[in-house]
């Protein structure tokens, strides 16, 4: 049974379709790393996932409530860091942080202190003064001092630096040792590769790949960097191969998985003198969900 | 001085451009309402007996207090417009220069552009030059406008030289808080605080003022306040205290350049005070977070409906030769004439007030709205709060502050009233005149709500209504509006206690609607999306 559970999910503004059927479900003791542009739909997701925006289609469910219906239960047991921490500027961090604890009722003390510890924030300042990445530091401290089962973290680390970030996922790795779920949208490819079990990319509203980054890379493009004794020109008249560039003494470009055997078979007549292989990057299977603006133009052009 | 004041008349000019809407609209709006309201005092007293019956009702202590001291005893048109405008128009004025000078001095550095504006060829202090010399000009322009304003109104009473003296003293004033305010955003490290610390300067020289005036004692002479009362244009023509302020105003001037020459980039000399690093016991509740956030404006609020209940209070006493001397007035009396006047006058009193109290009340419901705007809502809502509880916090606040501030307005009303008054109205009679209306604040915050609830977009319709109501009624009597449309408003059922009986039913109907209205609200801003 999933923690969390998305069916068909739609949500129009007027006539904009923000969300068009989106399906993604959340497993107890997992990191769903949610991933997707800005505009995307990835807010929009989980501000119907809180309750705050009214679905117009399809099943939405936390803990196997209703997101909408079931709002307050649900946020009982759950943690939310926003996008854009917005704060009370004439309230000091540690009053939030505090305040927050109240309204929630269930807060580990102990842990709360450490966290600030480790986050590095000075809780007696006033919200007015902290920059964007000392609000979003408050809204961790609170929501990882939490008793949560879910975590849903809408790109948390976007103010934070290198050191910060750092802390951040190891908080993600202890809540998710505890058997938490976290629910990490993020644009930050590099985090999700490290963090997440399974990743969704979203795409205008509609989730066009989910599963662990192991199932996606098998889907997808390898990268390859061959040099060759004699040249051969026709590299990139290949079927499945693509972004072929000059380097060095050799060639940089990706294969499609199921071509890599009839690319291998035409290049080895020319002599393999290097051969390197990469698996696909998170970002490279982002670029390939994404890239397909500029892929239709060059199909166009030919 | 030459390398001292590198760049600041270019900073100067490049000020007045920035600002040059800002400035005009203060200058003119304050010259405007300053020559409006003797040509105003010409219209409704145009002769001396009549001027003299308003000296009378103005010898009283709360009068002094606001107003300062008056040459009653010659109450000529200017003698009026001094007593009356003056000292008012002088708290304007430093309103302005302090807005104004935390502007173009600390604002500016705290966000950053005096950081670029000193990494060019400008010396340190040049800043701040360019922002003192700018406020010199506007309020020497305002001087001079209101000089040349006034001597050409051309009303007897008010002559060239007594214009001279009144335009000086609020351009005197002026330049006084703008020297305050300069020295305060030196000192602090916020525009926020410095503003706030000048503030404090402000309302602390109009108390020593009304007290020193009251009490008749030297007292005056420590508030800059003090000094523009003792100018009293159009009558003593007293021209001294003038030179006072301006020269205090360029001492503080200076005072700010050579603390500006000791201090870092940011930096001030009183570091803000550390908050909090836990909330107290009492920040635990939503509840506790909205009254938290509104603390400030509730209290001004407090404040202002308090005094305006202990102005209001001050007049019952010499109401009957008031109303006998001002025909227009007298019309709108409608109960019945064998009650005293004061009586009779009561229940409109208490109608202004409420429509004031019920602002307060509605603002504080609309701070939810801003809320929603600024994405604070959903860490809120993001734990275990529910959408009715959130709202129903709101409109709690909302109906606590109606009834506080009408019930404040009222309070003032009284104890004002039982010292100015040789037959004082009775305690029953003040504050049931006042709890009679709190059924209608409560239908406007139920309006409010109900249009927070369904369609916030349109929130501020609820001000029209109010609007409606106040015209239909106040000046209903005056202009014969009909009485359907004065019942359209919530305020249309009340009865005028004392001089009628209360409608019971008519209350209770007011109160029903008021949580009627409120549940639809509620209802709606639980199906609807939160921006």
């Amino acid at each position: 049974m999933p923690v969390l559970d998305v069916k068909g999910l739609k949500k129009t503004f007027g006539k904009f379709k923000a969300l068009d059927g989106v399906d993604f479900e959340v497993r107890k003791g997992e990191v769903f790393g949610f991933i997707g542009p800005n505009g995307a739909g990835k807010s929009t997701t989980i501000r119907v996932l809180l309750g705050l925006l009214k679905r117009d289609g399809g099943t939405a469910t936390i803990f196997d409530q209703d997101v909408w219906s079931d709002a307050v239960a649900i946020h009982r047991k759950i943690a939310y860091v926003p996008g854009d921490v917005n704060l009370w500027p004439n309230l000091t961090g540690g009053e939030v942080i505090d305040l927050f604890a109240s309204i929630q009722g269930d807060v580990n003390v102990k842990l709360r202190e450490e966290l600030i510890v480790k986050f590095d924030l000075d809780t007696s300042k006033k919200c007015r003064t902290y920059s964007k990445g000392n609000r979003q530091k408050v809204a961790l401290v609170a929501a990882f001092a939490s008793n949560a089962e879910l975590f849903i973290l809408d790109e948390p680390t976007s103010g934070l630096d290198p050191l910060m970030e750092r802390v951040f996922q190891q908080c993600v790795e202890e809540v998710k040792a505890a058997g938490k779920s976290v629910l990490l949208s993020s644009h930050i490819l590099s985090e999700v590769e490290r963090l997440c079990d399974r990743v969704g990319i979203i795409r205008s509203g509609v989730i066009v790949e989910t599963g662990t980054l192991a199932e996606l890379r098998h889907l997808t493009r390898t990268n390859l960097y061959v040099e060759l004794n004699s040249p051969a020109t026709d590299i990139g008249q290949l079927p499945g191969v693509h972004e072929l560039v000059e380097a060095g003494e050799g060639w940089k470009f990706q294969v499609d998985g199921e071509k890599l055997d009839a690319v291998m078979s035409y290049l080895s007549p020319y002599g393999i003198r290097r051969l390197e292989s990469a698996p696909p990057t998170l970002e490279d299977l982002f670029m390939q969900h994404y890239g397909d603006v500029t892929g239709r133009a060059e199909a166009g052009d030919s | 001085m030459g390398s001292s004041m590198a760049g600041s008349a270019r900073l100067t000019r490049f000020i007045v451009r920035r600002d040059l809407f800002r400035l005009f609209l203060w200058v003119m709006s304050i010259s405007v309402v300053t020559l409006a309201v003797p040509l105003a005092f010409q219209e409704l007293y145009p002769s001396q007996k009549q001027r003299d019956v308003m000296a009378e009702t103005m010898r009283n202590p709360a009068m002094t207090a606001m107003v300062g001291p008056g040459d009653l005893e010659n109450y000529t048109l200017g003698a009026m417009t001094t007593h009356q405008m003056l000292l008012l128009t002088a708290v304007a004025v430093a309103l302005m220069n302090i807005l104004l000078a935390v502007r173009f001095t600390r604002a500016e550095e705290e966000a950053g552009m005096t950081e670029m504006i000193r990494s060019l060829s400008v010396d340190r202090r040049s800043p701040l030059l360019s922002a003192v010399t700018v406020l010199l000009g506007v309020n020497a322009v305002l001087a001079f406008f209101l000089w040349i304003g006034l001597t050409s109104l051309r009303i007897e009473g008010i002559e060239s030289f007594g214009a001279l003296l009144y335009g000086g003293t609020l351009g005197g004033v002026g330049l006084f808080f703008g020297g305050v305010t300069v020295v305060c955003a030196q000192l602090l490290e916020s525009a926020r605080g410095a503003t706030s610390l000048a503030m404090s300067v402000l309302v602390g020289s109009y108390v020593i003022q009304s007290s020193g005036n009251v009490t008749e004692s030297v007292m005056i002479w420590l508030s800059p306040f003090g000094w523009v009362t003792s100018v009293q244009p159009f009558s003593d023509n007293n021209g001294w205290p003038i030179v006072f302020l301006i020269v205090s105003g360029l001492v503080l001037g200076s005072v700010a350049g050579i603390l500006q020459g000791k201090r870092d980039l940011g930096s001030g000399f009183i570091h803000q005070k550390r908050g909090r690093s836990h909330a107290s016991v009492f920040l635990k509740t939503p509840l506790a977070l909205v009254l938290r956030l509104q603390r400030t404006g509730i209290s001004i609020w407090a404040i202002g409906m308090l005094i305006l209940g202990l102005s209001y209070g001050s007049i019952l006493g010499d109401l009957e030769s008031f109303f006998e001397g001002n025909e227009l007035l007298a019309n709108m009396l409608a109960g019945n004439s064998d009650r005293p006047v004061a009586e009779q006058f009561l229940p409109m009193l208490m109608l202004v007030m409420a429509f004031i109290a019920t602002i307060p009340g509605i603002l504080a419901l609309h701070k939810l709205l801003g809320e929603e705007k600024k994405g604070r809502v959903d860490s809120v809502l993001g734990r275990s709060v529910s959408k009715t509880r959130l709202l129903g916090v709101y409109v709690l606040v909302a109906v606590m502050n109606g009834v506080v501030m009408n019930s404040l307005a009222a309070a003032g009303l009284w104890v004002a009233g039982r010292s100015v008054m040789a037959e004082p109205l009775t305690s029953a009679s003040v504050f049931g005149a006042s709890a009679v209306l709190l059924p209608a604040i409560a239908v406007m915050i139920g309006v409010s709500c109900l249009i927070v609830g369904i369609a916030p977009r349109w929130s501020s319709l609820v001000w029209l209504y109010i609007v409606y109501s106040f015209i239909t009624l106040y000046l209903g009597s005056l202009f014969h509006v009909p009485e359907w449309a004065a019942k359209l408003s919530p305020f249309g059922w009340v009865s005028e206690w004392p001089s009628e009986s209360i409608n019971w039913i008519a209350e209770g109907s007011l109160l029903a609607t008021a949580a009627v209205l409120v549940v639809i609200g509620v209802f709606g801003y639980r199906k609807r999306d939160i921006l």
